[in-house]
């Protein structure tokens, strides 16, 4: 065969394999959505985070404006820290409150961003004070059937 | 009776030598052709010309089963997923089974036998008829001229396969589970994009399928190199190369899941 026409085959080849890895990139991975330019860190401590992995989605009013990059056990006061990365173009104020909720019943955990009313804002390093732990669903059903005992003492 | 296992442990014993001496020599194989690959790059028209064999005359044969495997996944996925009412999630599952495992191993076997056969056959065919002989005789290094550049196309085709294959199947995916049985176009690509890591799962994906192409490359080009000269002996090495290769992608595979899975997430 001529070499041209290999030249050209080999040359489709390459150009259909790298448009293949650039599909799964973008559209199939999600390259596209954790590309964040410029982003700050910030941390918070829960005492319980449930089943929070890093790089999970940190969202406010259900947008994504960050990721959680590190998951760490805060050994002097006995809780999670987790340091996340947020987005440059968004701001909160220093008394944003940060809890951890799930996507659906048994969907992936998230940490949830609800801005506060000062007008500072959170900067690189700062720490999150105001948080909400997750919810675990075994100690939600021991205490409903705690509760539930109790109810049925009272009434005998 | 002494005799007799005598002999059936000196049996074991000369094919465990056997193997771990062929393995040598493969290994010896394998750094040679590094070492003379220059030449495949700085006459690049020769590995151009072999990633056609290799590559390009494997397309067909890897898009048309990367379309069927996507499709059936999409149909098997939708049968469990729907009994616990996750039928969203479908394409996660297509993309992660995909990206992640049935991309770069189906398509190493796909490749083993189609072009890693075909290796064998003809360098075994060119040792035969005396081929490689005669280059020595002119001073030209066969393992520079012949086998280096059906290394470098097979280590660069491979990926390639592997990514078009499970681009394929995210297709097939996608044409059965959204267009034949009506799963929401929406959940399905969003749900896929939140669950697959570019670097957990694509990124690795790549690599597997990197290791497997210069296994797969590595033993067929041995064999055929390896093969005794006459017809029984080349097709011996082709369905040696076959088997020996299948094999080595799904054990590789289990080793490689091993290191960069560990069952986490």
């Amino acid at each position: 065969m001529e070499r041209t026409t290999i030249d050209l085959w080999v040359g489709m080849f390459v150009v259909l394999g790298l448009g293949a890895l650039l599909v799964l990139a973008l559209k199939v991975g999600n390259l596209s959505s954790v590309n964040m330019s410029e982003s700050y860190a910030v941390n918070a401590n829960f005492s319980n985070i449930g089943g929070l992995k890093a790089r999970a989605p940190v969202k406010s009013a259900g947008v994504v404006v960050g990721r959680v990059t590190e998951i760490r056990f805060d050994g002097q006061n006995h809780e999670a820290k987790v340091t996340f990365k947020l987005d440059k173009q968004y701001s909160f104020s220093r008394d944003t409150s940060a809890s951890i909720m799930t996507s659906g019943l048994l969907g992936e955990q998230y940490v949830a961003l609800e801005t506060g009313g000062d007008s500072a804002q959170l900067k690189e390093g700062d720490r999150i004070k105001i948080t909400q732990s997750a919810v675990v669903l075994e100690s939600l059903i021991g205490q409903f059937l705690y509760d539930k005992a109790a109810d049925g003492g009272v009434k005998k | 009776m002494p005799r007799r296992v005598a002999t059936g442990v000196r049996h074991i014993g000369h094919q465990v030598v056997n193997g771990i001496w062929r393995f040598g020599v493969a290994s010896r194989f394998l750094f040679l052709t590094l070492f003379y690959s220059a030449t495949s790059f700085r006459r690049f028209h020769l590995t151009i010309k072999e990633i056609y064999f290799t590559g390009v005359q494997s397309l067909i044969i890897i898009l048309v089963s990367g379309l069927f495997v996507g499709m059936v996944l999409g149909m098997q996925g939708y049968e469990t997923l729907q009994r616990y009412g996750a039928s969203e999630s479908l394409g996660v599952m297509v993309a992660l089974s995909l990206v992640r495992e049935l991309g770069p191993v189906v398509a190493g076997l796909l490749f083993a036998s189609r072009a890693g056969s075909a290796i064998t056959a003809e360098i075994g065919l060119m040792k035969a008829t005396e081929q490689l002989s005669a280059m020595e005789m002119m001073a030209v290094n066969p393992i520079a001229r012949v086998v280096a550049p059906r290394f470098w196309a097979g280590v660069i085709s491979m990926p390639l396969l592997a990514a078009m294959f499970s681009a394929m199947g995210v297709f097939g995916g996608y044409l059965v589970g959204v267009k034949l049985i009506g799963v929401d176009e929406g959940a399905f690509w969003s749900q896929m994009q939140s669950a697959v890591d570019f670097e957990k799962d694509v990124v690795n994906g790549v690599i597997k399928s990197f290791v497997f192409g210069v296994a797969v490359t590595t033993i067929a080009l041995f064999e055929g190199y390896d093969a005794p000269p006459t017809a029984e002996g080349v097709s011996g090495a082709t369905t040696r190369t076959v088997v020996t290769s299948s094999l080595a992608i799904l054990a590789l595979d289990f080793i490689l899941t091993a290191f960069m899975f560990r069952g986490e997430g």
